[in-house]
């Protein structure tokens, strides 16, 4: 393949196909690399899609896009070994246009987005490894693939290859990854009868439910684990950073299984049926890991610029409003005719001005501040369910009476000066 | 049924493995000598890695290609790739 093209996509998932769609669509033209058998074939997320960044590309997509449910409500769990202290927002206007989130698939749902990009005019080759980017004079002018001749050239190329992105790594953009900066996740999709799913999650068709569970289902170390209800089908998943699993010794599918048999969780899946296990690693270092993401004649996009706000849990967002900012940068850049660094600085500026940095900035220190003092979810999550078990049994000792003894147990055990301390550091580590 | 095992849930997935290993452990005595805990052994996904007594046996044919042995192996010993094209894991679902 000699021919030339404007731009070269490495990855179809939600910041590549962004990316490519969106320049194919202005008359660009683009080759897409998927490496493999097709989009989606390597692809994992929980399975919670954002609408607003996804609507920005297609409008109205919900009314064709392979989807499991819109969310309309938000549980969030603080479990203990036979507890959960919960709160959560319902809202049915979540449920109608134009919705919020979905819960998806993503092997479905990435085919039929590349799919997309195919109509606008992206050529994608999928089963394509990118071995390296080839460089003249300092500057990206193409990919070396894994094919017969697979040398192939272009105006710029676009990195949106995934939390691995080994590709960044070879051009120096980044080190490789600390454990801290990565969480290994894995999770099952369980088949369930759907009348099952409404019945036990209060739902009715279309409607859907998401579970954000800390504390003991991670045994107490940093992560969370989630249940996610698709139409017919349960995703639940748990990970930690991979430096508390090092610490801890854990095997990853030991916690899962710890999860799904767990008294507080056991009774939501109870008599389904395991359909597909999937592992794979969430960028997770946030503001302090963002490599360099414009050089000269390349871009960086999504998982890969390791665009993930780990605490809302958002990144599939993230990598499609960042997959169509390098787009739009592409877009001016050959208007100029100008590909170099400075011209594509353009989308570091997007970037930094855009909600996706200036959240990762947010929270720059809550990773590091929860990796560091683990008494948030080892301690506080056990101390809390003790509280609201004796706050709320009714045992004839009078309400004011308990308040003393819940904020007495609370200093007891840690002291005051600690509990004040560490408070503060979580209000400022996510203030 | 719910899986209970890491081998029935890697039966759950599809692989089509190339003839080829992605995955190289470049100095199996590092393993040895150095690595006690041989923690790719407890931490890797889908149990790829199983210690034999003098060297590491990598079942790449079941690998997720998550990247967390690279990331994790604490002496950089295990060298990582992707497979050839169209090979590997093939998710079906999520």
């Amino acid at each position: 393949m000699s021919e030339k093209f404007d731009v070269i996509v490495v990855g179809a998932g939600p910041a590549g196909t962004s990316c490519a769609y969106t320049c194919a669509k202005n008359g660009l033209k683009v080759l897409q690399i998927e490496r493999g058998e097709y989009p989606g074939s390597k692809n994992v997320m929980g399975g919670v899609l954002y609408r607003k960044q996804m609507e920005e590309i297609i409008p109205e997509f919900w009314k064709e896009a392979p989807l499991e449910r819109p969310v309309i409500e938000q549980r969030f769990w603080m479990m203990d070994k036979e507890s959960a202290v919960s709160f959560g927002y319902k809202g049915l206007e979540w449920g109608k246009e134009p919705y919020n989130n979905f819960t998806v698939l993503r092997a479905p749902f990435d085919q039929w987005f590349a799919k997309k990009g195919v109509e606008q005019g992206v050529l994608l080759i999928n089963e394509t490894v990118v071995l390296e980017c080839l460089t003249e004079n300092g500057k990206v002018v193409g990919v070396r693939t894994d094919r017969p001749d697979g040398d192939i050239y272009a105006d710029v190329v676009v990195l949106a290859d995934g939390v691995n992105s080994l590709l960044a790594k070879q051009l120096g953009y980044h080190k490789e990854f600390r454990p801290d900066e990565v969480a290994l996740t894995v999770m099952e999709v369980i088949n369930l009868p759907k009348d099952k799913i409404n019945d036990r999650f209060n739902l009715e068709d279309n409607q859907g439910c998401t579970i954000e569970i800390f504390g003991d289902s991670t045994k107490g170390n940093l992560g969370t684990a989630f249940i996610y209800t698709n139409k017919d089908s349960i995703n639940i998943g748990v990970g930690t950073t991979l430096s508390s699993m090092i610490k801890a010794k854990l095997k990853p599918y030991d916690l899962l299984d710890y999860l799904k048999t767990h008294p507080m969780v056991r009774p939501l899946i109870e008599g389904g049926e395991s359909a597909e296990y999937l592992a794979h690693l969430i960028p997770e270092g946030g503001y302090h890991s963002v490599p360099k993401v414009a050089g000269n004649g390349v871009l960086l996009a999504g998982d890969a610029a390791q665009l993930v706000n780990a605490i809302h849990r958002e990144g599939s967002n993230m990598a499609m409003a960042s997959g169509t900012m390098a787009a739009e940068t592409i877009i001016a850049a050959k208007e100029r005719g100008d590909f170099s660094e400075t011209s594509l600085n353009q989308y570091r500026e997007k970037l930094y001005q855009s909600f996706i940095i200036k959240d990762l900035e947010k929270y720059k220190d809550a990773a590091h501040t929860f990796e560091h003092y683990p008494q948030y979810f080892k301690e506080y999550v056990p101390m809390l369910n003790r509280a609201a078990n004796k706050f709320f049994t009714v045992d004839g000792t009078p309400k004011k009476e308990k308040q003393k003894e819940i904020m007495k147990s609370f200093t007891s055990e840690r002291g005051t000066i600690r509990v004040l301390q560490d408070m503060y550091r979580a209000w400022k580590a996510v203030k | 049924m719910s899986t209970k095992t890491i081998e029935e849930k890697q039966y759950l997935v599809r692989f089509k493995a190339d003839t080829k290993s992605h995955l190289t452990v470049l100095d199996h005595d590092i393993c040895m000598t150095k690595c006690p805990d041989k923690i790719c052994t407890i931490f890797c996904p889908a149990e790829v890695y199983k210690w034999e007594g003098l060297r590491m046996q990598v079942g790449y044919e079941g690998c997720h290609e998550c990247g967390s042995c690279r990331i994790g192996c604490p002496y950089q010993n295990i060298k990582w790739e992707y497979p050839k094209g169209g090979h590997g894991i093939v998710f079906r679902l999520a």
